[in-house]
């Protein structure tokens, strides 16, 4: 399994049905009465968030927590980044401390891969800036093949501020591996010019596009990364590419509604669609949970290297002879 | 799959039909009756042979007995010690455990660290009033305080030696059979030589 999870192309189509194999045992751990495992008793795992996010940390902390590993969180207002600590600094003060993985969320893309040449400890990248956020695509492949039973020939329309969005490249350059079609459907403004070589179609007509897919995939409006205009009103917007109750009537009967959250309730999407059955946002959410437990295990769950201890040996021994 | 160089059978078909129909008449005689009683098979094997076993009791008892699936993987006590995280099979116990007398249910019983290990993710689904443990083959070689309340066949083994269950359900067949694997250990010299 791979050491560090920072890009959803590091994964091959076998890394990915792995993943969600393993997070199918673990969506039934989430299922128990007691819902902890041992598996990853005595690792510790360092949230590491250089921006604010409450589900995404959250997610990883209880997954952490769900598998017996012990978790720091590290926020960065009022830490030693605060008083200029660098990320370099950071991270080997981390890995001094005898972290194990260090999820990180930074503002800049290409953050976590940096990190991940500094540290001995496995790196996960929880979203850098524009670029990436592969535990969410993941997590929403997880979520589709719950309801499809193939990725082959599926049709994705993701709808909104591509621009700034990594879960829209995550999530595009994981259907495209998978078989599927995506479809990025915005204003120009918010669709970046390389979107097609992501493999993707672009779109600009969100009525045009819903009668043939299979997930309509609502991005939310980050107005926060938004430096400039980039359409004239929130309200024109919304009329334009917000998932409103008429634009849900033309979507196939099967078609599943998604949304990475926040929400914005009445621009992307209408606050009624939002609580349709077909929409699988919750689902979304206690996945993502499960999903992350399988990256943790499959990441940390593996060597410390060549040791040769006669128990290991016993255990390998009675594991062949059991399989 | 790396090939494996047979030593001899250990119980055939018929062999394996008998212990498994003795068995289920052994528990039902401990227990006083399956009134209290259900099964949770250890995955891969230990989970075909609780739904024989589950089968044998319903035909001489004449009650449905419930079976459950253990998958161990989590509770290893192994884990970071080999090089990939080991795979992990499906858990499925939809009935509450609490009050009742689980039979684990296993193809081998080896070093015990998997009776262990199954032990513990019981316990995390309910109170059990008793566990007892139930095995086809009991080959020796314990490294934990652990032995069987039923077993199908004693077999003194080498501890290098493999015993091998293989079952219909996933197999296509019924024998136990003992062995070594060649293959793997020549991979190892061969790694050792490089």
């Amino acid at each position: 399994m791979i050491k560090h999870l920072l890009s959803i192309n590091q994964l091959d189509r076998q890394d990915v049905v792995r993943i969600l194999d393993t997070a199918e045992s673990f969506r039934e751990v989430g299922t128990r009465v007691i819902k902890k495992v041992p598996a990853l008793r005595g690792r510790t795992v360092v949230n590491l968030f250089y921006e604010d996010s409450t589900r995404t940390r959250i997610s990883f902390e209880i997954a952490a927590k769900r598998l017996s590993a012990d978790v720091i969180n590290f926020s960065t207002s009022g830490s030693s980044v605060a008083k200029g600590e660098s990320l370099k600094d950071t991270a080997l003060t981390l890995q001094a401390m005898g972290a194990d993985a260090i999820v990180i969320r930074h503002s800049s893309s290409g953050a976590p891969s940096t990190l991940s040449r500094w540290v001995t400890a496995s790196v996960l990248n929880a979203g850098d800036g524009t670029h990436e956020h592969p535990t969410q695509a993941l997590l929403d492949l997880f979520t589709i093949r719950e309801h499809f039973p193939s990725f082959e020939g599926l049709r994705v329309a993701v709808v909104g501020d591509v621009r700034h969005s990594r879960v829209a490249r995550s999530l595009t350059f994981a259907m495209a591996k998978m078989g599927g079609q995506v479809t990025l459907v915005g204003p120009p403004t918010l669709i970046p010019p390389e979107a097609p070589a992501w493999g993707a179609e672009v779109s600009h007509d969100l009525d045009g596009v819903l009668p043939k897919a299979d997930v309509c995939y609502m991005l939310r409006v980050q107005r926060e990364r938004q430096r400039q205009q980039f359409f004239p009103s929130v309200r024109e917007y919304s009329r334009l590419f917000g998932l409103s109750r008429a634009r849900v009537e033309a979507l196939p009967e099967t078609a599943l509604i998604m949304h990475p959250g926040p929400m914005n309730r009445g621009v992307e999407i209408a606050s009624d669609v939002a609580d349709l059955p077909r929409a699988v946002i919750t689902d979304q959410v206690t996945n993502g949970i499960a999903v992350r437990m399988s990256l943790l295990y499959l990441m940390l769950g593996g060597g410390r290297g060549a040791d040769e201890s006669s128990s290991e040996q016993a255990s390998a021994a009675e594991e062949v002879a059991r399989a | 799959m790396s090939p494996f160089v047979e030593h001899g059978r250990l119980l055939d078909g018929g062999e394996i039909r008998r212990a498994v129909t003795r068995i289920a008449h052994e528990i039902l005689e401990r227990n006083k009756g399956a009134g209290r009683l259900v099964l949770a098979g250890i995955a891969a094997r230990g989970d075909d042979l609780a739904r024989r076993l589950a089968q044998e009791i319903e035909r001489i008892e004449g009650v449905p007995v419930r079976v459950g699936i253990i998958d161990i993987t989590f509770y290893r006590d192994d884990i970071g010690m080999r090089a990939e995280a080991p795979e992990v099979h499906e858990t499925r116990i939809d009935f509450d455990i609490t009050g009742t007398t689980v039979v684990l249910v296993d193809d081998v019983l080896f070093t015990g660290r998997t009776v262990r290990s199954a032990m513990d993710a019981l316990v995390d689904f309910g109170r059990p009033q008793a566990i007892q443990l139930a095995v086809l083959v009991d080959r020796g070689h314990r490294e934990l305080p652990i032995r069987a309340d039923y077993v199908g066949k004693n077999v003194p083994t080498r501890r290098d030696e493999e015993v091998r269950v293989h079952l219909t359900e996933t197999d296509g067949e019924d024998a136990v059979v003992v062995g070594e694997n060649v293959p793997d250990r020549m991979g190892e010299e061969e790694r050792t030589r490089a």
